[in-house]
């Protein structure tokens, strides 16, 4: 292993004849962290991770992949990786155990242990023609011969979309059980309680460029608390903050949405007016993403710089 | 049945260029022969001369049907164009059948379609609406361009109606097959075989037992005897095949559930065998199926035509000048009926070699390769094994065709000398296989949606051998084709160097295929 980190993007750019896809995308994902990738449809996610895998070539930027040139030492590279498409579509003719096996045999190898293991915890039928498969079975399958396989970076294209809760929570197990083993993870997906389970740090993509990243408590920090308290006296200071926002004051009860840097004199204004009640409600995860999937973006990209 | 109107307009909105292109195709198949012939003879004397020729060379009527009334336009376009025609309109309804019924269905695009309003039998009607509207256009351009000619109206209209007719019969063929199987690959596969045996069946029959060729819809066609004493009466037997066949589809569809087959899947394998474990072996299971069926129908041709060789000579007649000038044209008949059934067999592995150089590109289309290529195998590799199997499993159709004209022609003569010669001699055709193989991977690796123009290799191929003569093309226009450049064995003896030239051709394109597929974006 290197010492650089697993995948290392900078100033990425990929069109198709006159789209651009990608335009100056950067993403650093480090050594043994589960790395959430996520951005509205059509933002870019499968092209990055398409010129990852050496499926497309890239137009301009720098892109490393476990230390190597994911173009030109493609298959090299694919030994140490494992991907799992958005959308799976198998032979139809080939039963799901079939797939699993030649998956891992093109890799290298299958540990039979394990692809039982899986098979048994992922409730698969491996006997059933690839044709006759839900579109979560073939889900299953791909994430079962990904897991088998013996790699140091897994590439997952929203590989839970069609599972169910129960299958989900073992995706979440399998997951935590390959980074404990101090493996690396880019998961894109759009189920934002798993990258709030599983993802150590994020990064937010749009229309090709990213916008954040950083850990998940980073993020939080560019976005606003909402307080609700009811006081002794009327705390019209409030009015003059420069980070409170949506103020509602009815009598002695007042709600608020509070930027993080404001929160403390906020809190101050309140308890010098005495406090009765008070609840603060951090911000949600839906709340930072419709942020930066919506158009409000530009903005807040402006107002903080991307922490590292 | 509601709805049927909405889709049939979609589906023409989906499928105007390509029958405007199939019903081109077919009208240009007779009313090229006409014009060319017309003005090919200059006198009547030097028509009837060439006439009493093909009439007395079993090798062509084997290939294109009942020899009647040669020595004239009518009889001429008859003669070369109805059995390739029927072929062409087979292959069409086949196409159009299945693109609208079982590739929807295996897709999941017709469940869309159906949560709409849309009546169960609806999407199979309007493709059966939209398969008979085809046939109807291309037998309508048929007998109007032939009227155009001028040629008698009764006749040419005979050669529209059957034509239209025998497609009805292969779009209802078609609909069956659709209804059998759960992939549309074995139901192009199915009703391909009807066609070939069709075909085959009938060439067996003009030139041995007649009673064969009153088996098929292209015997019945045939034995309309357009130009020569018309008769409409085999057209009712067309006819009734065709109600027929779409009767039996539309029982077997109320039988069975959507999205499956009436063959019901078996649970497979949980563990893959032993055979699975690399991109060749991948490449061999998805491909070990048409090597198979192809290699079985290629191995019938053989035998149909191995077994009606050794009569060639018998077949002449007794017209003395006849067999003169056929030695003197080409040598010894039997030997000249060989050469012909060999490149007979040579043009359709070309048929097995160009879908089997389309697989990398259904495999690339279908997201397969992408899973494949994030493995660890390089798209050389797995491009390679591709190729391997193309040209492993051409070179074992080709040799089924070739043993099967051997093992017939022994059994008959008693020489099972001919069993190993006959599969020797088919082999020098491979190369020029290859080259059909080899120019679909070069169009597949500069661009995957060119792929199937591939096609036009093997068509242009036909189009030399069947017509280059008549037509008078110029030797560069006929050298194009691979098929030129080999030596028609048995006739003339193998050319080595020709063979390596071709060979080294083929090589020289499955590389330039691969060159562009390592420099292009996959998927």
């Amino acid at each position: 292993m290197g010492v650089n980190s697993p995948i290392e993007i900078a100033g990425l750019n990929k069109s198709f004849g006159r789209t651009q896809a990608l335009d100056g995308l950067d993403l650093t994902v480090d050594q043994g962290e589960v790395h959430g990738f996520l951005g509205p449809n059509g933002s870019g996610k499968s092209t990055t991770i398409r010129v990852l895998l050496g499926l497309l070539r890239k137009d301009g930027g720098e892109v490393r992949l476990l230390d190597g040139d994911p173009w030109r030492d493609a298959a090299a590279l694919h030994r140490r990786l494992a991907y799992v498409p958005g959308d799976v579509t198998l032979w139809p003719n080939l039963t799901g155990g079939e797939v699993i096996d030649l998956l891992g045999r093109l890799r290298g190898g299958v540990d039979t242990r394990r692809r039982e293991e899986l098979v048994e915890r992922f409730e698969l039928d491996p006997t059933k023609r690839a044709r006759g498969y839900s579109k979560g079975n073939r889900q299953k399958v791909a994430l079962v011969a990904a897991l088998a396989s013996d790699v140091e970076l897994l590439l997952l294209d929203e590989p839970t979309s069609g599972l169910d809760p129960l299958m989900e929570s073992v995706f979440q197990d399998c997951i935590d059980e390959f980074k404990d083993r101090g493996r690396t993870v880019l998961l894109s997906s759009h189920i934002l309680a798993e990258v709030e389970r599983l993802c150590d740090r994020v990064s937010i993509i749009r229309t090709g460029r990213t916008v954040e990243s950083g850990t998940l408590a980073e993020l939080r920090h560019l976005t606003r608390t909402s307080v609700a308290a009811e006081l002794a006296a009327p705390a019209t200071a409030l009015a003059s903050l420069a980070g409170v926002h949506d103020l509602v004051s009815e009598g002695h009860r007042v709600r608020f949405e509070v930027d993080t840097a404001t929160l403390d004199e906020a809190i101050g204004v309140l308890h010098r007016a005495g406090v009765r009640t008070l609840t603060a409600t951090p911000p949600t995860l839906e709340e930072l993403f419709l942020r930066h999937y919506g158009d409000e973006l530009p903005q807040a990209a402006q107002a903080e710089p991307t922490p590292a | 049945m509601t709805g049927t109107g909405v889709l049939v307009r979609a589906f023409l909105r989906r499928d105007r260029w390509l029958l405007l292109w199939w019903a081109l195709g077919g009208t240009l198949l007779y009313w090229s022969q006409a014009i060319s012939v017309k003005g090919l003879y200059a006198t009547q004397a030097e028509f009837d001369r060439a006439a009493t020729m093909m009439e007395s060379n079993p090798a062509l009527i084997a290939m294109a049907g009942p020899a009647r009334a040669l020595n004239t336009v009518g009889g001429q376009v008859t003669w070369q164009s109805a059995a390739f025609g029927a072929i062409v309109v087979g292959l069409m309804s086949m196409f159009i059948v299945g693109r609208h019924t079982r590739g929807e269905e295996e897709s999941g695009r017709d469940e869309l379609l159906r949560a709409g309003v849309v009546g169960r039998r609806a999407p199979m009607t309007a493709a059966l609406v939209v398969a008979a509207m085809a046939n109807i256009l291309v037998g309508a351009l048929v007998a109007l361009s032939l009227i155009s000619v001028p040629l008698a109206v009764a006749d040419s209209l005979a050669l529209g109606v059957g034509l239209t007719l025998c497609g009805l019969v292969f779009t209802g063929v078609a609909l069956v097959a659709a209804q059998l199987t759960a992939a549309t690959r074995t139901m192009y596969g199915l009703t391909g075989l009807v066609i070939a045996a069709s075909y085959a069946l009938r060439a067996v029959g003009d030139v041995g037992n007649e009673a064969l060729s009153w088996l098929t819809p292209i015997g019945w066609y045939q034995q309309m005897y357009a130009f020569s004493g018309l008769r409409w009466w085999p057209a009712l037997l067309l006819a009734a095949a065709a109600f027929f066949t779409v009767l039996v589809a539309y029982a077997v569809f109320e039988r069975r559930d959507i999205g499956a087959g009436v063959l019901a899947a078996r649970p497979g394998p949980a563990r893959a065998g032993a055979s699975l474990n690399s991109s060749w072996g991948l490449a061999w299971r998805l491909q070990r199926g048409s090597v198979i069926g192809w290699s079985v129908g290629l191995l019938a041709t053989g035998l149909a035509y191995g077994s009606i060789g050794n009569d060639a000579g018998d077949l002449m007649g007794d017209s003395e000048a006849a067999r003169d000038m056929m030695v003197a044209a080409g040598g010894d008949l039997v030997d000249g009926f060989f050469a012909m059934a060999m490149t007979i067999l040579a043009l359709l592995t070309g048929g097995f070699a160009i879908s089997s150089a389309l697989r990398p590109r259904g495999e690339e289309d279908a997201g397969h390769a992408e899973v494949v290529l994030a493995t660890g195998q390089s798209r050389t590799r797995w491009l390679l094994s591709q190729v391997g199997v193309t040209v492993v499993g051409s070179a074992v159709v080709l040799g089924a065709g070739g043993l099967g004209l051997g093992v017939a022609d022994a059994l008959v003569t008693g020489d099972e000398g001919t069993v190993g010669a006959f599969t020797w001699q088919t082999l020098t055709w491979l190369p020029a296989v290859l080259v059909l193989a080899g120019l679909t991977r070069l169009l597949y690796g500069v661009a995957p949606r060119l792929a199937t123009l591939g096609w036009l290799g093997l068509a242009y191929a036909v189009v030399v051998l069947m017509f280059a003569e008549i037509l008078r093309f110029p030797d560069w226009l006929r050298s194009l084709s691979p098929f030129e450049h080999l030596a028609a064995v048995p006739v003339e003896s193998f050319d080595s160097a020709a063979f390596a030239t071709v060979l080294a051709a083929a090589t020289l394109l499955s590389a330039g295929g691969w060159f562009a597929l390592t420099r292009r974006d996959v998927g």
